[in-house]
């Protein structure tokens, strides 16, 4: 496969716990849309983060946000401390972040192979007669798709002729089968069956013991509680809580989700945004 | 077609994934083959002249121009997007050889100037569409006005006379029944099919017909594609105009509609899809050869002049609702 370095795994419990990636005071507006009003968080290296939240409360926007789809309209990202602005996603996966977007899915007239290897294909010969490399991506298609898919797909079908799950299994495959550091997955188990998310969460696990920082966008709180090491809650717009997963349940997780509790670290401007609803209203 | 070849797995093995790859042969993409194949066996009984060689090599002569323009129009088409300039196009780099020609320029460098207008003209397009964001369709049928404009403009209205061995020969010399035009197409075919299914750039054509976002997504930076796309029509119809000038012996700011609208034609005949996505090289050339198989043949069986349109347009939308229907 494709570079594929482990990542170096932060020596367990000795060095402090560096984060990955930090966002800060993150907005983004669509036209008179909040999508996202503030979010800031942090993602601690070589961990799983889930972010949880309701449909609408910007979980994918600031996704897009992070990884240069979106350009943020206020906020920093810093990865691995640094500064970083993407102005497109090229270059949010040349610093070594993957994604698998909620609705940017695979081209579907395209075959899992082309899919895989899409904006990164392996070529042959030189200069202006640089072709396809189609053996090469062919033969580690199939070693990336087997690795992981309970049912695999063929290399050379079209995406369109796929199921749901392999359609997923391909997304995931193409998110980490290139080395990277961060790979983001965007409800990567929503529209697939039991066994199918299972398969999923078994690489989502499999990725976090090759040292791979992970941020997790999920519904399903036990999968969140099963996967995650800290719990991020949006609501609105905003990062509204922060829980070790360890220390927090499904019942307040559902309880931070709807607002039925409020977490005093963003009490104030969750009043101030009920405020500002009442008089647009 | 069978369903359940994409559910297989394992690692196939050479000769299934072979067969299997065979009930993935696309219909749409096989029928214009197959409607050229029809045609003539029908115009050979009614015309038994039709298929002598000598009506053959006028046919393949005819076509040449045609299949120039086709293969530029496919890859815009396989992008999602139409380019409506492309004959106009073609009329100014004609025009523009022309009047260099006319100043004394030897032959070759009058038609890299009229090439390099063309491909400007299509460069001009692309970033219109990419960068400016303004829809092809009228970005094109903008460049479609202007560049018959300039035409007219730069050619004074006039038409210049070019008498040139070496162009006489291209329509008449050649292999067989191939003159050296339809030769210089063929091989311009065989250089797109390479371009579009063994280079990255090929790939990425095809990717954002099928899903732009999607591609932005993995990161292809598809203004450059798009602005590709034109630049390769454009620079088409640079060739197509030293053609042109080839068949004709001499550059006139005509207007050339019948070149877009069987450009077009020829795309849909090919079964390549006018969302973008799913495209072929040889489909379109196929469609460009009948089209003007077509036409020859009408003439020949004695339909006067005035029905070809008519027939044209009743084949293409026919070929259309074929393509649809097979989805
Ligand atoms: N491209 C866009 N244009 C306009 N509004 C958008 C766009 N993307 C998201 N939104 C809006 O922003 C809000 C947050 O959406 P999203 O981030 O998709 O939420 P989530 O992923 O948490 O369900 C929603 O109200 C949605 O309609
Ligand atoms: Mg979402």
């Amino acid at each position: 496969m494709t570079n594929q370095t482990p990542a170096p795994v932060g020596g367990s419990g000795s060095a402090a716990v560096t984060d990955m990636l930090t966002v800060r005071g993150i907005k983004k507006t669509f036209g008179r849309v909040n999508a996202l009003r503030e979010a800031s968080m942090s993602l601690p290296r070589g961990q799983v983060t889930a972010i949880v939240g309701d449909n609408g409360a910007g979980k994918s926007t600031l996704v897009k946000c992070i990884v240069g789809v979106h350009a943020p309209d206020e906020g920093e990202v810093l990865l691995d401390g640094e500064r970083v602005h993407f102005t497109n996603p090229q270059q949010a996966r040349d610093a070594g972040i993957e994604t698998v977007f909620q609705d940017l899915a695979l081209v579907e007239d395209l075959t899992v192979a082309e899919n895989l290897f899409l904006g990164r294909e392996p070529t042959r010969g030189a200069g202006p007669l640089r072709l396809l490399n189609r053996r090469r991506m062919r033969s580690e298609a199939l070693d990336m798709v087997s690795a992981l898919a309970i049912n695999v797909p063929r290399v050379n079908a079209r995406v369109r002729r796929l199921s749901g799950g392999q359609r997923q299994a391909v997304s995931l495959a193409r998110a980490a089968g290139f080395s990277s550091k961060l790979i983001v997955l965007d409800e990567p188990t929503a529209a697939l069956g039991v066994q199918e998310t299972a398969r999923v969460e078994e690489l989502i696990l499999d990725l976090k013991q090759r040292g791979v920082t992970i941020l997790l966008i999920s519904h399903n709180f036990e999968q969140v509680l099963r996967l995650s090491d800290q719990v991020q809650v949006m609501r609105a717009g905003r990062t509204v809580a922060q829980r070790r997963t360890s220390a927090t349940d499904g019942q307040e997780l559902v309880g931070l989700v709807t607002g039925a509790i409020i977490d005093p670290a963003t009490a104030e401007a969750e009043v101030a945004d009920a405020h500002e609803e009442e008089t647009l209203a | 077609m069978t369903t359940t070849s994409a559910e297989s797995t394992g690692a196939p093995t050479p000769e299934r994934s072979r067969r299997l790859q065979l009930s993935e042969v696309s219909w749409p993409e096989l029928a214009s083959t197959i409607g050229l194949v029809v045609m003539a066996i029908v115009f050979a009984v009614l015309n038994p002249g039709y298929l002598s060689e000598g009506n053959v090599s006028a046919m393949l002569q005819a076509s040449a121009i045609l299949i120039v323009l086709t293969i530029g129009q496919t890859f815009v088409i396989a992008t999602g997007g139409i380019d409506l300039s492309v004959a106009s196009t073609m009329t100014l780099g004609a025009v523009v050889l022309g009047e260099f020609y006319a100043a004394g320029w030897n032959l070759w460098a009058a038609a890299l100037a009229g090439f390099v207008a063309a491909a400007v003209v299509g460069v001009v397009n692309g970033l219109l569409i990419s960068k400016g964001g303004i829809t092809d369709f009228i970005v094109t049928l903008g460049t479609l006005s202007a560049a018959s404009g300039l035409a007219l403009i730069v050619a004074d209205g006039q038409k210049n006379t070019i008498v040139e061995p070496v162009l006489i020969r291209m329509s008449v010399d050649g292999i067989w029944v191939f003159s050296w035009s339809v030769l210089i197409a063929l091989a311009l075919a065989v250089v797109a099919h390479v371009v579009l299914f063994h280079s990255r750039f090929g790939l990425h054509v095809l990717a954002i017909g099928g899903s732009e976002e999607s591609s932005r997504a993995v990161g292809i930076r598809t203004w450059k594609v798009k602005t590709g796309v034109y630049l390769i029509s454009g620079a088409l119809a640079g060739v197509g105009a030293l053609l042109l000038i080839a068949r004709v012996g001499a550059s006139e700011p005509a207007a050339n509609t019948s070149f877009l609208l069987n450009s077009v034609a020829a795309v849909v005949l090919g079964g390549v899809s006018l969302f973008g996505g799913r495209a072929t090289i040889v489909g379109p050339v196929v469609g460009a050869l009948l089209l003007t198989a077509l036409v020859n043949g009408l003439t020949r069986v004695g339909l006067s002049e005035f029905y070809q349109p008519l027939t044209v347009g009743i084949v293409v939308v026919l070929a259309a609702f074929i393509t649809r229907y097979q989805k």
